[in-house]
């Protein structure tokens, strides 16, 4: 009586595999977000200042990123509220720039290597002295390719 | 009667994670403000006297309080100004000779906000892209972008180098 009741017979009863293909998307599509949320974990709070002058970042493996603003809430207690630097997923200070930009730089190949950008993302709020050290630390380095982080100025 | 699981709700489950990730994750924004910074050396840069016509000094104080040439300036300001010094139209005395004689120097106190300098960083370079931008339309009748070929681009970019030289900040307002 119901359109929807079928009526096959003898044909023996078997699993969908009709879903397959949704699970693995499924799959495919956890993997991919929590690849991206790992490297986000910021401990500093950063609010990029606004620029029109924006040039986009072209490989994302050649480019290594230097987070500068204050520890959040809850490192607070422990570090203070003074702007702090980040490194990969915990804080460092200034002397460990060149042991984080030679680990980064080994995993790139070396016809890419002049290509490395440092990525400085920095908090607005955050005044220029720590910047400065980081800068010359930098320079020191020899790694001279460096972007400021910026938002496009909504118009 | 049934004997199959019904996977017809399957791909509405599947969309619904779909659409929460994509709500929930920030896509990381990689843009920003590109500059090459000065290769370091131990030594005192070495002082080579530079007529003060050609010099276009940008001071920005702890107070985040822009001074360009001795002048209290705005940030709105400052895109106009640098962009008639370095161009210098009607050739007056107190400006660039000419574009590959501007320089443009910044310096800052390590109290300044980091949002002011970028703002002051942006700024000039601003005056530097619409510099080139005009040039390139007079030239080649295309807007000047990154994409362009790199002969037109040099060519540009040796008519017009940027050149814009940061000084060791000053000890003023650190926190």
């Amino acid at each position: 009586m119901s359109k929807f009741s079928k009526k096959r017979g003898k044909s023996d009863p078997e699993v969908s595999t009709a879903s397959l293909p949704d699970i693995i998307f499924m799959l495919l599509f956890f993997f991919m977000v929590v690849t991206v949320l790992r490297d986000s974990e910021l401990k500093v709070s950063v609010n990029t200042p606004f620029a029109s002058e924006l040039l986009k970042l072209e490989e994302k493996s050649l480019v290594n990123y230097l987070y500068i603003g204050r520890p959040v809430k809850k490192f607070q207690d422990v570090y203070g509220t003074k702007p702090r630097m980040q490194l990969g997923d915990k804080f460092a200070d200034i002397a460990e720039i060149p042991l984080f930009l030679e680990k980064h730089k080994i995993k790139v190949p070396e016809a890419k290597r002049p290509r490395i950008t440092s990525s400085l993302r920095v908090d607005g709020d955050v005044t220029m002295g720590i910047v400065q050290d980081v800068k010359t630390q930098l320079r020191k380095s020899g790694q001279l390719k460096v972007n400021y982080s910026a938002k496009k100025r909504p118009n | 009667m049934k004997n199959e699981i019904n996977a017809g709700s399957m791909a509405d489950i599947a969309f619904l994670l779909l659409i929460f990730f994509l709500v929930t994750t920030t896509i990381v924004e990689d843009k920003g403000i590109t500059v090459k910074l000065p290769p370091w050396s131990e030594e005192e840069p070495d002082i080579t006297k530079l007529k003060e016509r050609n010099v276009f000094s940008v001071l920005v104080n702890a107070q985040n309080q822009i001074l360009v040439r001795g002048e209290l300036t705005r940030v709105r300001e400052l895109k106009e100004l640098a962009k008639e010094f370095i161009a210098n139209p009607s050739k007056r005395e107190d400006m660039a000779e000419k574009p590959t004689m501007a320089i443009i120097s910044l310096k800052n106190d390590r109290g300044t906000n980091y949002r002011t300098y970028l703002e002051v960083y942006n700024e000039l370079k601003a005056a530097y892209n619409e510099l080139w931008n005009e040039l390139s339309l007079r030239k080649y009748g295309v807007p000047y972008t990154e994409e362009m070929p790199t002969a037109y681009k040099r060519e540009i970019r040796g008519e017009i180098p940027l050149v814009i030289s940061e000084a060791e900040p000053t000890n003023f307002g650190e926190e």
